[in-house]
């Protein structure tokens, strides 16, 4: 525990209940800053804070961390696991590491970069309403069913760690989707899309979107945004937003 | 034992959100350790288990008695444990017989009988069969015939160790910080099908074989019907059960190496095998189209073990996690991340294999140097902090 609205820790063993109760009690104190060290798996840390408070991660988090989270901003200096962002309403999660399967899932709101790769299923389901639209970024690459049953929020997909001319490898991308965008910089092939998903080249406003969510992704890992956004873009789009909603009517 | 049915859910939770552990490790270069790390590794991740089951295998376990077969077996009574051992007098030369040494450990309640046996196959007996084949059909005479009498491991110079309880208990109730190998496998179950029991818990064990399992095996009926016509009998009640089988018949009966063996249990689509090359093609539906009921379905992520060798995949779509990390010769492989780090927190390397690549460690020769495959064709996550 420091001074200066800093409420300093190191996790080790601490069970996940314990740990949350803390941060529980720290934020209602009028914490401001929260720094966790030697992280080691503890889950949902930033869940059922409510305030946007500042927390800095060192070590390895649990899964669902910052699961139907509201407001805090959580910087990860390491790797994440599964199911970061689950549900996710207002915040930011930042990632220097990689991140594992279902990251982002069920979004509704925030934003979440990721430096370098993501795992299976990343930005499943994510959804919008109205001015809430959640935004992920990933710096590397993705494993199979990104995007999977997208209704709504904004993926970008950067594939930085990819070498000239290869693609992304990706299998299922986009799958059931039925809303929102992906922006993919790099090669796919159409095999890997899947058959509700649309290829055009982005347009103007997509470009003002990437401006956007690209410049705030390299501002947080060092990068050039021009740099980043002189690659070549594909925007995946959905082709319906009810593609099954033929098959239960007769 | 007692029955746990009633108490599988203790806390009459509307929403359960376990499911399994997994962790193995291995030094690639054969330097033994002890069940230390494995077990505060495993220990971590605690809350993905129930308690319903733990457990461990230790390889390089019994170098003073290598080349015997060390049984262990669970007794429900005196009686079974009488009729057992002079099935066993009658079949093998009884090297050692002793009692499994255990500690008073608060939350192991009721345990079985656990011995340990050193045999060797009576040759007069054994004739016009491979002694491996010998071991495997009195293993399954014993776990099919004899009441109250269980053999979870069979093997030369390694040893399986499980139990009701969780992981870091059974560990303590084993005494595991006293044994030493250079390969371990464990498991922390959350019973999803079959009730929780001792013989139920991970790793399964044929030989020198063991499995620890993530996830549900969809096609277990498919699969135990093939493999009962190969004399392997399903006695656990447990999924996982077949994986071990299965990998005994291929790799060790077809004689498959392992890269094989995971194409035949996690196949790539039909549609991708269209893509590939004719050669490797026409091997990919020879395979689907010969072992088809060798397919696992479902969510799995296996770590299989052996002498010398320790593997990871996950099903091809990956529903189940797993995470690969390596330290100098050490790989390591996790449900979690954490676990990894917890014990071994600046990895060379941690990443996130494809669904059905299969990592593989193997015990470095001279020969051999590269002995942790699966690194180069990873597609994720091999550049860290």
């Amino acid at each position: 525990m420091s001074g200066n609205n800093t409420f300093s820790l190191k996790v080790e063993e601490l069970s996940h209940r314990a740990l949350n109760a803390k941060l529980r009690e720290a934020v209602a104190n009028g914490i401001q800053r929260i720094e966790l060290r030697e992280v080691y798996g503890q889950r949902y840390i930033g869940t059922d804070l409510n305030k946007p408070v500042q927390i800095e991660i060192y070590g390895t988090p649990g899964n669902d961390m910052g699961a139907f989270m509201n407001g805090p901003s959580i910087v990860v200096h390491g790797n994440v696991q599964d199911g970061s962002g689950n549900t996710m309403d207002d915040g930011v999660i930042v990632v220097h590491g990689h991140a594992g399967d279902i990251t982002g899932l069920a979004a509704r709101g925030g934003k979440i970069f990721i430096k370098e790769d993501v795992g299976y299923r990343v930005g499943i389901h994510m959804k919008e309403y109205g001015e809430k639209k959640p935004l992920l970024v990933i710096g590397g690459t993705a494993q199979d069913f990104l995007g999977e049953y997208m209704a709504g929020g904004t993926l970008v997909l950067l594939g930085l760690n990819l070498k000239e001319n290869e693609g992304h490898k990706a299998r299922f991308i986009g799958t059931g989707m039925h809303g929102g965008v992906i922006y993919l910089r790099g090669n796919v092939e159409d095999f890997q899309l899947g058959k509700e998903v649309g290829v055009v080249e982005p347009d103007d406003n997509d470009y003002t979107v990437l401006q956007s969510a690209v410049g705030e992704f390299a501002s947080y890992f060092d990068y050039d945004a021009e740099e980043l956004l002189k690659g070549k873009f594909l925007k995946l789009f959905p082709l319906s937003s009810r593609p099954y909603g033929r098959l239960y009517t007769h | 034992m007692r029955d746990l049915t009633e108490i599988s859910n203790p806390y009459s939770d509307g929403k359960i959100i376990d499911s399994c552990s997994i962790f193995g490790m291995m030094d690639t270069s054969g330097k033994c350790f002890s069940g230390k790390d494995i077990t505060k590794a495993i220990g971590n991740m605690h809350f993905r288990g129930n308690g319903l089951g733990g457990g461990f295998a230790i390889y390089g376990l019994y170098p003073e008695y290598a080349d015997y077969y060390a049984f262990h077996i669970m007794y429900l009574s005196k009686d079974s444990q009488n009729q057992v051992e002079s099935f066993l007098k009658e079949n093998f030369h009884v090297v050692v017989t002793d009692e499994i040494p255990t500690q008073p450990t608060p939350a192991i309640i009721n345990p079985p009988l656990v011995w340990r046996y050193f045999l060797e196959v009576d040759m007069g007996k054994c004739v016009l069969q491979e002694p491996d084949d010998y071991v495997t059909e009195k293993v399954m005479q014993i776990n099919t015939c004899m009441d109250g009498a269980f053999v979870f491991s069979s093997g030369k110079n390694m040893g399986v160790f499980k139990g009701v309880g969780y992981p870091e208990e059974i560990a303590e109730y084993f005494c595991l910080n006293d044994y030493q190998g250079y390969l371990w496998t464990s498991h922390g179950r959350f019973p999803t099908n079959t009730r929780g029991w001792w013989g139920g818990a991970h790793p399964f064990n044929i030989l020198d074989w063991t499995v620890v399992h993530n996830g549900e095996i969809s096609s277990y009926g498919i699969n135990y019907r093939c493999l009962e016509q190969f004399g392997y009998l399903c006695t656990m009640q447990t999924d996982t059960e077949v994986v071990a089988y299965i990998i005994d018949l291929l790799m060790r009966k077809h004689g498959l190496p392992i890269e094989i063996v995971a194409k035949i249990m996690a196949p790539p689509f039909w549609d991708d095998i269209e893509r590939l090359p004719q050669d490797e093609r026409e091997l990919l539906i020879a395979l689907r189209q010969v072992y088809s009921s060798m397919l696992l379905n479902g969510p799995f992520t296996i770590i299989i073990a052996h002498q010398g060798e320790m593997i990871g995949f996950t099903d091809r779509i990956r529903l189940r996690p797993l995470t690969v990390g390596v330290k100098g010769s050490m790989l390591y492989l996790s449900s979690e991340e954490a676990s990894i780090r917890l014990i071994s927190p600046d990895l060379d390397k941690a990443w996130i294999p494809m669904g059905g690549e299969p990592i593989i460690g193997r015990l470095a020769t001279e020969n051999q140097k590269q002995f942790i495959t699966g690194v180069t064709e990873v597609r994720t996550g091999n550049k860290l902090r």
